[in-house]
């Protein structure tokens, strides 16, 4: 379980890159839900974390590949392959990720 | 349309197998491909495949599930020779014709080529064996390598080369490469790179000749000077690979002319990616092989333009462990200012990189990142948005 950061430091419709290896994505969507993914776009060496978030989807900012927050799969080309998803709790007004979860699971 | 046949396994011409199918298209497919290969990504071949951090299999653009359910017939490592003057039969170099009633061409363009023979050690970067022989040359040890060119291609390959520790020298002709894309300002700041990467530059002379008989010993340049070298990297832009359509009735001029919907003369024939002029203009950019192949597909089953595009113009750069993106369409005469982050004393881009915009009569008609890829997102929609707004109100009294 790694802490991110204070929940009030995550505003709605942003995200933070925290530098495990590999490195995660935490987002908070518009609607206020925490989600976590792998940082690294499937397709080609780029930083989910400073894509475009829209609802439950994040755009790559290199290609434009899109992924879905709550399942880590593609929605859209050039990306194919799912990046994995964590789950995110916050304890003591603390975001936490928790690491290992199985690859293509919702969070 | 019973039969369509795909000229090039290109990442346009798989984007265009993808639209057939997506678009309902459940007829004959044919992709006819000059490489062994299927169709791979080009990028990484220059930066990471290069260096070895990646390998083949990270280029494959399909796998076997695609592959199954595109249910196409693959002719890879046969060139096309020729199409006749309705564009109803594509023939092959071996002698096998195909008989089809759509055609969409994606042959892409190829990499220019100094004149005259070449020793060994001179090498080319466009395909998948071209970048294999450049590795396998570069992995025997340290080389003093030329590169002729400084525009991406060439600015990519020095360098990966500098990375893997070889000595570079990048020859560019003009006073300062990449300034018909970049504008002479921020293309200055390009050229910083080179001298943070450790690469030489030399610009504003030509190429006089190669010296070595069988293998590569140095380049003559045209001021008179001579840079020795093992390995020469030629990277002078490409040519569009038209001269197989000869002798159809295709309008040819750096590219196959087609209007704003991708779409030839002849209905039924329709082209894609590098290879295409479309609406006047030919773009070598990665993005617009992706996007152009779902307007001519949708074109091509309907029979005539039923719909255009005109994406704005993207394109990105990995060099120096920096990553440039570009968006939008720049003119001579377009002022450009730094709104966010900071280009350093010496020239080169900040640690944080930098956005830049460029400008004409007061509007933002480009964007520029280095190492900004998040403010460079914003900027690149925002420009979108505004060029979908004005071409709404430039096609409303067409409308009515």
């Amino acid at each position: 379980m790694i802490p991110v950061c204070r929940l009030e430091d995550l505003p709605a419709g942003e995200s933070v890159r925290i530098a495990t290896t590999p490195p995660i994505a935490v987002f908070r969507t518009e609607d206020g839900e925490l989600y976590a993914i792998d940082d690294t776009c499937t397709h080609q060496d780029a930083s989910l974390s400073e894509g475009w978030l829209e609802g439950c989807l994040v755009e790559c900012p290199l290609h434009a590949a899109s992924f879905d927050l709550r399942t880590g799969e593609p929605t859209c080309l050039p990306a194919r392959r799912p990046v994995r998803t964590h789950r995110v709790t916050v304890e003591d007004g603390v975001v936490h990720v928790h690491l290992g979860a199985e690859e293509g699971t919702a969070a | 349309m019973r039969t369509v046949t795909i000229v090039g396994a290109s990442l346009a011409g798989l984007h265009a197998a993808r639209e057939l199918r997506a678009q309902g298209f459940d007829g004959r497919l044919v992709i006819v491909g000059e490489e062994p290969h299927h169709p791979y990504d080009r990028p990484p071949l220059s930066k990471d495949f290069l260096t070895g951090r990646a390998d083949e299999s990270r280029l494959a653009l399909t796998d076997a599930d695609e592959t199954a359910g595109l249910d196409a017939e693959w002719l890879l490592g046969v060139r096309a020779r020729g199409l006749d003057t309705r564009g109803r039969t594509v023939v092959l170099d071996d002698g096998r014709t195909v008989s089809t009633d759509g055609v969409v061409i994606a042959t892409g363009a190829a990499a220019r080529r100094l004149p005259g023979d070449s020793p060994a050690g001179i090498h080319t970067l466009r395909t998948l064996d071209d970048a294999r022989a450049l590795r396998a040359d570069l992995s025997r040890g340290p080389r003093r390598v030329v590169v002729i060119g400084g525009g991406f291609i060439g600015a990519e390959t020095a360098s990966s080369c500098a990375r893997l520790g070889h000595e570079v020298t990048v020859v560019e002709a003009a006073p300062l490469p990449l300034v018909p894309q970049l504008g002479a300002p921020m293309a200055a700041v390009c050229a910083a790179l080179h001298r943070r990467g450790g690469v030489e530059l030399v610009t504003g002379t030509g190429v006089a000749g190669l010296r070595g008989t069988t293998a590569v010993t140095g380049v003559d340049l045209t001021d008179g000077r001579a840079l020795p070298a093992d390995l020469v990297i030629v990277g002078i832009g490409a040519v569009p690979n038209t001269a197989w359509l000869a002798g159809s009735t295709l309008a040819l001029h750096d590219g196959v002319l087609c209007d704003d919907g991708c779409v030839t003369a002849l209905p039924q024939v329709v082209a894609v990616g590098d290879v295409a002029r479309v609406g006047g203009a030919r773009t070598e950019h990665w993005t617009s092989a992706t996007e152009q192949p779902r307007v001519a597909v949708t074109n091509l089953l309907a029979g005539h333009t039923r719909t255009t595009a005109r994406p704005l113009p993207y394109f990105w750069s990995d060099q120096y462990d920096s990553r440039i993106q570009f968006a939008g369409r720049y003119r001579e005469g377009d002022t450009v200012q730094v709104t966010e982050g900071e280009i350093t004393d010496d020239g080169a881009p900040g640690e944080s990189g930098f956005l830049a915009r460029y400008e004409r009569d007061g509007r933002t008609v480009a964007v520029l990142g280095v190492d900004r890829p998040r403010a460079f997102m914003r900027a690149r929609r925002e420009l979108q948005r505004a060029e979908g707004e004005r071409g709404e109100r430039a096609a409303a009294p067409a409308a009515l």
